[in-house]
C-alpha cells in the first residue's frame, strides 16, 4: 500500500530524513516510533504529499505521489500532529465541509458524518464550536475528519498526545477498530501504545530506520534474551567465568560489582526456555552462597533506548 | 473547481462568523462616506468622481485587511496542513480564497450604490462614469486581493501580511503621482504600472481593454506568485 524508496528530506542544510525505505502492506497497523526530532512527522508529511521529498520516491496504492496526488489524497486520511482545526466552526460544519471537499455524494455525506460521530464518540459535541471543545474531543473531531472519505490508508501523527489515560484507551480502541479493515500508520513516543495497538513497529532515529520488526516476532526475540542478575558470596571470579563459559545458553557474563568476595554478575541468557532452575543448580553444586537472584527481561523500552541512545 | 467553491464558501462565511467583515465594512463606509460627502456639497456637482478618486487609496488599506488572514492564519494554527492534505489542488485553494476576498469587497461596495441613487434625486447624474467606476472598483479589488493574498502566503503573522499588502497596494496607487521624479524615458512604463492611472481611466466611463487587461494581469501575477510560494513551502 505504501512504498517509499530512498526517501530523503533536507531542511536547507539539516537532514531530517535520510534515505528511508518503507514497505507497508494492506491491513497492517504500523507504529512509527522515535525520539523527538527523529523525523517521524517529516516522513509522514512526505507520505501525505504535504512535503516534497528532496529525493527518493513514494508510491501509494500503486500511484506515484507526484503524478497522482489528487487521487491519493482522496483515498488517504491524515491526522496532523495536535489536530489543528478551524476553531471558529461548529464541529458538524467542519465535518460537513470536509465531506463536501471529499468525493462523497449528497445523501452519503450526512450518513457518513453520523456514522463517524458514533464511532468517534462526538455526537454530543457536534453543535459546539471547535473552540469550546476539550483537547480530547478536538482530537476525535480530527480523527473523524481523517476518516471522512472512508480512506484505505490512515496516517495519524501522535493521535494520543495530550490526552488523559482514559481518552488514550478510547482512542486506541477506535484505532484498533479501524485497523481491522484499513492500513494504519501511526506515530507515537509511547512504547506501550505501539505494543498495544500495532502489528509492526518501525523505530526511526536521526532520520534513519533503526528497527523494523513485527511486534510478535519482537516479543518472541525479547523472550529469548534475558539477563539473570545474581550476587554470590565465597566465589572467585575466575572460577565463575570458567564454570559459565562452557554453558551453551549463556551468552556472556557481566560483572557489575566485586568486593570482599561478593560478586554481582549479570548472566545474559539466550534460550526460549526459562533457565533459572539450571542456573540455580549450577550455583548450588559449586557451594557458592547465593545472596540475590533476579530475572530481568528485555522490554521494548530497553530496545528503544539501546537503539536511540546518543552514540 | 467544485472544491474551490467549498473553500470559497468556508472562507466567506468565516468572515461573517468572526467580526472581520463587519469591522472592515463599517470602516470602509465611514471613511469613504465622510471624505466624499464632506466636500460633496461644496463642489455642488452631481457626480461620484471624488468618491472614485479616493478608492485606490482606501482600498490599499481595506483590501489587505481582508486578505491578511487567508493564508497567515492557516499557517499559524496549522490548518494549512489539513487544507493541503484534503483532495484539493493548489489552484482550488488559491481561487477559493481569492474569490472569498473579492466577493466580500463587492458586498462592501454594495451599500455605496445608495450614493448615486441619492445624488440622482438631487441633480442630473451621468450614469456612464458611475457604471465604469463600479466595474473599475471590482477590477481594482481583484488586483489588490491577489496582491494581498500573495502577501498573506508569505508569512504566518497576519500583521506582517497586512503591512506587506498595504506597502504593495499603496505603492501601486501612488505610482502615477510620483512620475515627475523619474527620467522621461521610463515615465510611460511606470504610468502603465500604476493602478490609479488605469482606475481613473475606467472611472471616467471609458472602458478600454488595455485597462481591463492591466487589472487582470496584476491579479494573475499575484495569484501565480502565491502559487509559487506554496510550491516553495513544500
Amino acid at each position: 500500500m505504501i512504498r517509499a524508496e530512498n526517501l530523503t528530506k533536507y531542511y536547507s542544510d539539516l537532514c531530517a530524513v535520510d534515505h528511508i525505505n518503507l514497505d507497508i502492506k494492506k491491513g497492517e497497523i504500523v507504529g512509527f516510533l522515535g525520539p523527538n526530532g527523529a523525523g517521524k512527522t517529516t516522513t509522514m508529511r512526505m507520505l501525505t504529499g504535504f512535503l516534497k521529498p528532496t529525493s527518493g520516491s513514494i508510491r501509494i496504492m500503486g500511484h506515484d505521489i507526484e503524478e497522482n496526488q489528487l487521487e491519493i489524497k482522496r483515498r488517504l486520511g491524515y491526522l496532523p500532529e495536535s489536530a489543528p482545526l478551524y476553531h471558529e466552526m461548529l464541529a458538524y460544519d467542519y465535518l460537513r465541509y470536509a465531506s463536501d471537499i471529499g468525493s462523497l455524494k449528497g445523501g452519503e455525506k450526512s450518513k457518513r458524518i453520523n456514522e463517524l460521530a458514533g464511532l468517534c464518540g462526538i455526537r454530543d459535541v457536534m453543535h459546539k464550536t471547535i473552540d469550546e471543545l476539550s483537547k480530547g474531543y478536538k482530537q476525535r473531531v480530527g480523527l473523524a475528519h481523517a476518516m471522512i472519505n472512508d480512506p484505505e490508508i490512515l496516517i495519524l501523527d501522535e493521535p494520543t498526545s495530550g490526552l488523559d489515560p482514559n481518552q488514550i484507551v478510547e482512542i486506541r480502541e477506535i484505532i484498533k477498530e479501524i485497523g481491522r479493515e484499513k492500513t494504519v500508520l501511526l506515530s507515537t513516543h509511547i512504547l506501550s501504545e505501539a505494543e498495544a495497538t500495532c502489528d509492526r513497529v518501525i523505530i526511526i532515529d536521526k532520520g534513519k530506520i533503526a528497527l523494523d520488526a513485527e511486534i510478535d516476532k519482537l516479543k518472541q526475540s525479547i523472550g529469548n534474551e534475558y539477563i539473570i542478575n545474581i550476587t554470590l558470596k565465597n566465589a572467585v571470579l575466575e572460577d565463575v567465568e570458567r564454570e559459565f563459559h562452557s554453558v551453551e545458553w549463556i551468552a556472556g557474563i557481566n560483572v557489575s560489582h566485586e568486593d570482599n568476595g561478593v560478586l554481582r554478575i549479570g548472566v545474559a541468557c539466550r534460550s526460549p526456555e526459562d533457565m533459572r532452575g539450571d542456573l540455580y543448580m549450577m550455583i548450588k553444586n559449586r557451594e557458592w552462597t547465593l545472596l540475590e537472584f533476579q530475572k530481568e527481561s528485555r522490554s521494548l523500552e530497553k530496545i528503544f533506548m539501546e537503539l536511540t541512545r546518543e552514540n | 473547481m467544485r472544491q474551490a467553491y467549498y473553500i470559497f464558501k468556508r472562507e466567506f462565511s468565516s468572515y461573517f462568523v468572526s467580526p472581520i467583515a463587519y469591522i472592515v465594512i463599517t470602516v470602509f463606509l465611514l471613511v469613504t462616506g465622510w471624505f466624499f460627502f464632506s466636500t460633496f456639497f461644496a463642489y455642488n456637482q452631481a457626480n461620484l468622481r471624488n468618491f472614485f478618486n479616493l478608492l485606490p487609496y482606501v482600498f490599499s488599506f481595506i483590501v489587505p485587511a481582508v486578505t491578511m488572514k487567508l493564508f497567515s492564519e492557516e499557517l499559524n494554527i496549522g490548518t494549512y496542513e489539513i487544507l493541503l492534505t484534503m483532495p484539493v489542488t493548489f489552484g482550488d485553494v488559491i481561487i477559493g480564497k481569492f474569490a472569498a476576498s473579492l466577493v466580500l469587497i463587492t458586498t462592501m461596495l454594495a451599500p455605496t450604490l445608495s450614493y448615486p441613487l441619492f445624488i440622482s434625486i438631487l441633480g442630473d447624474l451621468d450614469w456612464g462614469p458611475v457604471l465604469g467606476g463600479y466595474i473599475g472598483s471590482i477590477l481594482l479589488g481583484a488586483a489588490y486581493s491577489a496582491i494581498g493574498l500573495f502577501a498573506s502566503s508569505l508569512t504566518r503573522n497576519q500583521i506582517i501580511a497586512f503591512i506587506i499588502g498595504v506597502a504593495l497596494c499603496f505603492g501601486m496607487a501612488i505610482l502615477d503621482q510620483m512620475l515627475f521624479f523619474l527620467p522621461g524615458v521610463v515615465v510611460g512604463l511606470f504610468q502603465y504600472l500604476a493602478a490609479d492611472f488605469h482606475f481613473q481611466n475606467i472611472s471616467k466611463g471609458i472602458i478600454d481593454s488595455r485597462d481591463i487587461l492591466y487589472f487582470l494581469s496584476i491579479s494573475f501575477t499575484g495569484l501565480y506568485a502565491s502559487n509559487l510560494v506554496m510550491q516553495g513551502r513544500r
